[in-house]
Formats: C-alpha cells, sequence, structure tokens
C-alpha cells in the first residue's frame, strides 16, 4: 500500500461498494473501549465528585475520613443559594436574562460573521488574503492580559463601558472563529464551487447554500465555543454597573468565600454548567451522520 | 442547482471564470464586518501593547519612551522573570504535545462509534473545558489537609502516614497541575478533530478498503491524516497558545504567587505587573516575548506538519 495509490482513489466512474464497517476486527473495538473506560473515569470523576458534593448537606462536607457519595441527599445548597442571590438589589432573573441575551445573541452575530469572513480567505487567492490568513493566526498567540488596558480605552472612547457590547465585542473580534471556519473550508473541493458558478449562482448563493451546509459540524462546533465562552464570561472590566452584570458573575463571586462555601460552589458549578450542556446536545446531535461531502469530492 | 457537472466541465470553465473575477465585490461584502471589529477590538490593542512594551507606563501618567530597557530588564534583572521561563517551558513542553496527540486519539476512536454513543463520549472529555471554573474541585482532591480526598485515601492505604501537602510543597505542585491541565486539555482542538472527523468523505474510506487497507492504523495514516491537516494546524495553533497560556489554574490551585514561585508562569508574570504593580509597559514586553516564543514554534509546527502530511 503507498500514499499515491490513495491520492488517485476518487476515480471518475467508479462504483462504490456499500460496506459499512471497514477493516474492523473485534479485538481492536475492546482494546479501544477500554482505553476509553480508563481516560473517560479520569475525566469525569472529578464532575461526578461536583454533582455529588452540591447535594451534599454541610455536616457530610466536613465529615471526616471523606466520602464520595452523599448519604442523605439534601437541595439546601440550592436553596441557600437563591436566599443569597434575592438579597441583592439585583434580582436574579435580571442577571440570567443578562446571560442569556448576550450568550444567544453573541453566538449567533458570531457565527454569521466569522462564517463570512472565513469564505473569501479559505476559496479565494490574492497577496492581500494571504497575509490576512497569517495575521489571524498571530491574533490567535498575542495575550490577552496585555490588550485589556488598550481596549478598555477605546471601550470608553466608543461609549461601549457598561453595555452589553462589551461583553460581546472581545470575543466577536476574536480571529479564532474565522481560523476555524476557514480550516473547515478549505476542505470543500473547488470543483463543487466552480459547478456552482458555472450554474450561475451568485457568490452569495454559493456561500448561503452549498458552503455553509456542508461545513456544518464546523458552525456547530463553534456555536458550543462561542455560547461557551460568553456564557462563562464572569466579571469584566468594562462592567462595573450590577445590573448589566452576568449571572456567572454574580454567582461566583458568591462561591469564591472559601471552603465553607464548598457545598454551594458545588450547586453554582453545576447550575452554570446545565446551558452549555443543552447547547452542546443541540448542536452536537443536529450533526447529521451523512454531513460529508460524500461522492462529490471526485 | 445542479452538481453533477463532470470534472473535465468544470476544469474547462475554471479558466474563463478566472478572468471574469474582476469584481471583488462578494469578498469585500463578505470580510467587512469582521474585518471592522478585527481592526478596532484585536489588531489595535495589540499595536498598542507593542507600541507600550518600549516605554514605562504605570497608567497613571502618560508613557514614557524607554527603548528595550524592559527587555533587557527581563535578562538581566528579574530572577523570577528567569524562573516562570522555566516554568512556562516545563508546562509546555509536558503538557503542549500530550494534550495534542491525546486530543486527536480520543477523537479518532470516539469516531469509530455510533452516533448517539459518540455524542455521550464527546461530552464525558469535553465537559471539564465546557463547565468554566469546575476545576476548583481539584483543591478539595488535593486539599494539603487530611480530609482532602486523595490523602485521606492514601493515609487509609497506609502509604503515607502524615497529610501531604500538594498545592503548597514545591515537590508536587508542578505535578499535580500538570495533572489537572491534562483534565482540562480535551478542549477546542478535541473538538474540532471530532468535527473534522464527522466532515470527512467517507466514500474515501470506501475506496481505501477496497484498494487494500488492511486495518485501522493503516487507514488512519494514509487516509484520516492527510484529509485531516488543516484541523490539525488549526489545533495546533490552539495547542501552543493554551499550553503557553498555563497561569489561572496555577493561580487558583497553588495561590498567587506560589510558594517559591514553584508554578509561576510567564502568564501570571504579566498579570503580576499589569494588573498588580501598574507597571504595564514591562507586562507588554513579557507578552511579546511571550508571542514571539510561540511564533517561532508554530512557524517550526506549520512547516513540519505541512511537509510530513
Amino acid at each position: 500500500m503507498s500514499t499515491s495509490t490513495v491520492k488517485l482513489l476518487p476515480r471518475k466512474g467508479y462504483k462504490r461498494p456499500k460496506v459499512k464497517r471497514l477493516n474492523r476486527s473485534i479485538q481492536g473495538t475492546m482494546v479501544i473501549f477500554f482505553i476509553l473506560a480508563i481516560l473517560g473515569s479520569f475525566m469525569l470523576l472529578p464532575i461526578v465528585y461536583v454533582i455529588v458534593t452540591a447535594f451534599k448537606p454541610m455536616n457530610e462536607i466536613f465529615i471526616y475520613p471523606p466520602k464520595f457519595w452523599v448519604q442523605n441527599p439534601t437541595i439546601a445548597n440550592f436553596i441557600t443559594l437563591i436566599e443569597i442571590t434575592q438579597e441583592t438589589w439585583v434580582p436574579f432573573e435580571r442577571s440570567l436574562f443578562n446571560s442569556i441575551f448576550v450568550s444567544v445573541v453573541g453566538t449567533i452575530l458570531y457565527i454569521f460573521i466569522a462564517s463570512m469572513a472565513a469564505y473569501p480567505l479559505a476559496k479565494k487567492s490574492s497577496k492581500f488574503l494571504r497575509f490576512y490568513d497569517q495575521v489571524l493566526v498571530l491574533a490567535i498567540l498575542f495575550r490577552p492580559e496585555v490588550t485589556q488596558t488598550p481596549l478598555y480605552i477605546i471601550m470608553s472612547k466608543m461609549h461601549l463601558i457598561n453595555t452589553y457590547s462589551s461583553i460581546m465585542l472581545p470575543i466577536l473580534a476574536g480571529s479564532f472563529g474565522v481560523f476555524l471556519m476557514r480550516q473547515f473550508m478549505v476542505t470543500i473541493p473547488d470543483e463543487m464551487l466552480e459547478a456552482a458558478r458555472v450554474d450561475g449562482a451568485s457568490e452569495y448563493k454559493i456561500f448561503g447554500s452549498l458552503v455553509m451546509p456542508l461545513v456544518k459540524p464546523a458552525w456547530m462546533t463553534l456555536t458550543i465555543f462561542t455560547f461557551n465562552s460568553l456564557w462563562n464570561t464572569g466579571d469584566t472590566q468594562y462592567i462595573y454597573d450590577e445590573g448589566m452584570k452576568t449571572l456567572t458573575s454574580v454567582l461566583q463571586s458568591i462561591s469564591s468565600a472559601g471552603i465553607a462555601r464548598a457545598g454551594a460552589g458545588a450547586a453554582v458549578a453545576l447550575m452554570l454548567m446545565i446551558p452549555p450542556v443543552i447547547v452542546f446536545i443541540i448542536s452536537q446531535s443536529s450533526v447529521m451522520e451523512t454531513m460529508s461531502h460524500s461522492g462529490l469530492k471526485g | 442547482m445542479n452538481h453533477s457537472v463532470t470534472k473535465t466541465d468544470a476544469v474547462t470553465k475554471k479558466g474563463k471564470k478566472k478572468r471574469n473575477w474582476s469584481s471583488k465585490i462578494p469578498t469585500i461584502v463578505f470580510l467587512t464586518p469582521f474585518t471592522i471589529l478585527f481592526v478596532c477590538f484585536t489588531i489595535l490593542p495589540i499595536l498598542a501593547a507593542v507600541g507600550l512594551s518600549f516605554t514605562y507606563f504605570n497608567m497613571l501618567e502618560p508613557p514614557v519612551f524607554v527603548g528595550l530597557d524592559n527587555y533587557i530588564r527581563m535578562f538581566f534583572d528579574d530572577d523570577v522573570f528567569l524562573i516562570s521561563l522555566r516554568n512556562t517551558a516545563i508546562f509546555a513542553i509536558i503538557t503542549g504535545p500530550i494534550s495534542y496527540i491525546l486530543s486527536f486519539m480520543v477523537a479518532w476512536l470516539i469516531n469509530e462509534f455510533r452516533r448517539s454513543v459518540r455524542t455521550v463520549l464527546t461530552l464525558i472529555f469535553y465537559l471539564p473545558s465546557l463547565a468554566g471554573n469546575v476545576y476548583f474541585v481539584w483543591t478539595y482532591i488535593f486539599s494539603g489537609d487530611s480530609y482532602g480526598f486523595m490523602n485521606s485515601t492514601l493515609m487509609r492505604l497506609g502509604i503515607i502516614t502524615d497529610p501531604i501537602m500538594w498545592l503548597t510543597d514545591t515537590k508536587y505542585m508542578m505535578g499535580v497541575v500538570i495533572v489537572v491541565i491534562l483534565w482540562l486539555s480535551m478542549g477546542t482542538g478535541f473538538l474540532s478533530f471530532v468535527a473534522g472527523l464527522q466532515s470527512m468523505d467517507r466514500s474515501l474510506y470506501e475506496a481505501a478498503a477496497v484498494d487494500g487497507i488492511k486495518n485501522r492504523f493503516a487507514e488512519l495514516y494514509y487516509v484520516t491524516l492527510p484529509q485531516m491537516v488543516p484541523q490539525l494546524l488549526f489545533g495546533a495553533v490552539i495547542t501552543i497558545s493554551t499550553s503557553f497560556a498555563v497561569g489561572y489554574e496555577c493561580m487558583n490551585l497553588t495561590g498567587f504567587p506560589s510558594t517559591d514561585y514553584g508554578t509561576h508562569t510567564l502568564v501570571l508574570h504579566i498579570l503580576d505587573f499589569g494588573g498588580v504593580r501598574f507597571e504595564m509597559g514591562y507586562a507588554c514586553a513579557i507578552a511579546v516575548f511571550l508571542f514571539t516564543l510561540m511564533l517561532l514554534l508554530w512557524n517550526v509546527i506549520n512547516k513540519t506538519l505541512s511537509k510530513w502530511l
């Protein structure tokens, strides 16, 4: 078997046999399952511990020796949490709305903006676009810790402090998503786009009804990343109005009060985990098994 | 739209179409919204930071130009910088390659399963990165008293008699942080690998099987990897940027500053000068140095990956 044979593979007029699972031995599958089980439990156990701790009553958190599982599950931690949020002058619903608004609107906007920019970068060639490509990568590598001060000055000059935009803009202006989309769009064969152009489709039509459906796994993944980073945005220097703060920022300030709040901290973590998990499941299951541009590549 | 145009047709038309592509309007329309945001809120701040690296700037008075003083100070007048550089290098060399290979391996193994199983497995591996600051749970596990999970287990088994100060003893700190970072490492790169494998052209596998690919490793090497180059490069950028940016994890696990600067990294050093001491010029110089380091590595990896595959 040499590489050159494979490169010649998608021959024209070549009938593909219908084979479902190829080159798979049962022993190999067993080994895979074993590896995944070990790695998976390393990943999962701490999370399970967080969930279990969220339901532990105070006396079980301080028990010696510490027990993994909860003996008498209780929702006391969640009740305490809601009581604390009621005491603050900003209603719980307000910060929940802030978080949802910023995460949903920001994610939708970013998917649009990033995909649009990625298309010419992936599929057109000019000196300027190749230069743009390089700049995108460089921007991913630069540290945000030192750009925050200049960013603050720019934002305050534009009167964006204490607005939803100030939470969304640093993420919307990030090159990360554009680079991700670009890398996926590069794999679309040029012949397909040419064929559409020959048929008289405009660039906008090609982008909307050919390119975007083909890279659905990519933008579904980007949805997860963007929603996740917007949702997990805690305290930022751009927001000091309590009424504009996100739920994450409010809840984390409650739970960061040390070990005595271990239960509350776990409850916060658990509650904040739920929306990203829902978004993850929705986007992952809407990526179809047959999303590959099967058959169109030759 | 009719996709059944054969390859030969498309190729002959290609030349003609290329010449007609004089109108750049769609390209401009596609690029404009992002470019405006990118220039205002990403590029300008970066250029400002690079400029500030040649100044003394305490954020109250206007910056004063000092030439290369900040860069000279880094190497000749700041021992903690050298410690943080060493620690960053250790973290990057250990966690970078392991997390990159592990992410790809797990994504590849997961891809063997049906969609529903795959979604569950992907979620399990991605959960630590998805769930914000949930890694604080490791401070309970590695707590330095006998209430800590690790200590109480080891003491019950009779392996140790006194609790180990996992997070403050310089002998163990580094190891614990590395474990936590690896736990957090199945993030962006991993999910983009999963998505990349999902968008693979399945007909290539069928064709490869017909042409005599015997097992899954041969298939991985000859079919999957060459097809995945764009995603592998994306993963490499992400891995470089995260493995050199280790810092906040150390801060939340081992404190700030940590015992004897045992887990002090460049990012924490930037944070120390930029956010605590208000020496913005020096903080920017460290950031520019870190950026240059990552850039050099990226160039090497980019060249190697593109050539090898």
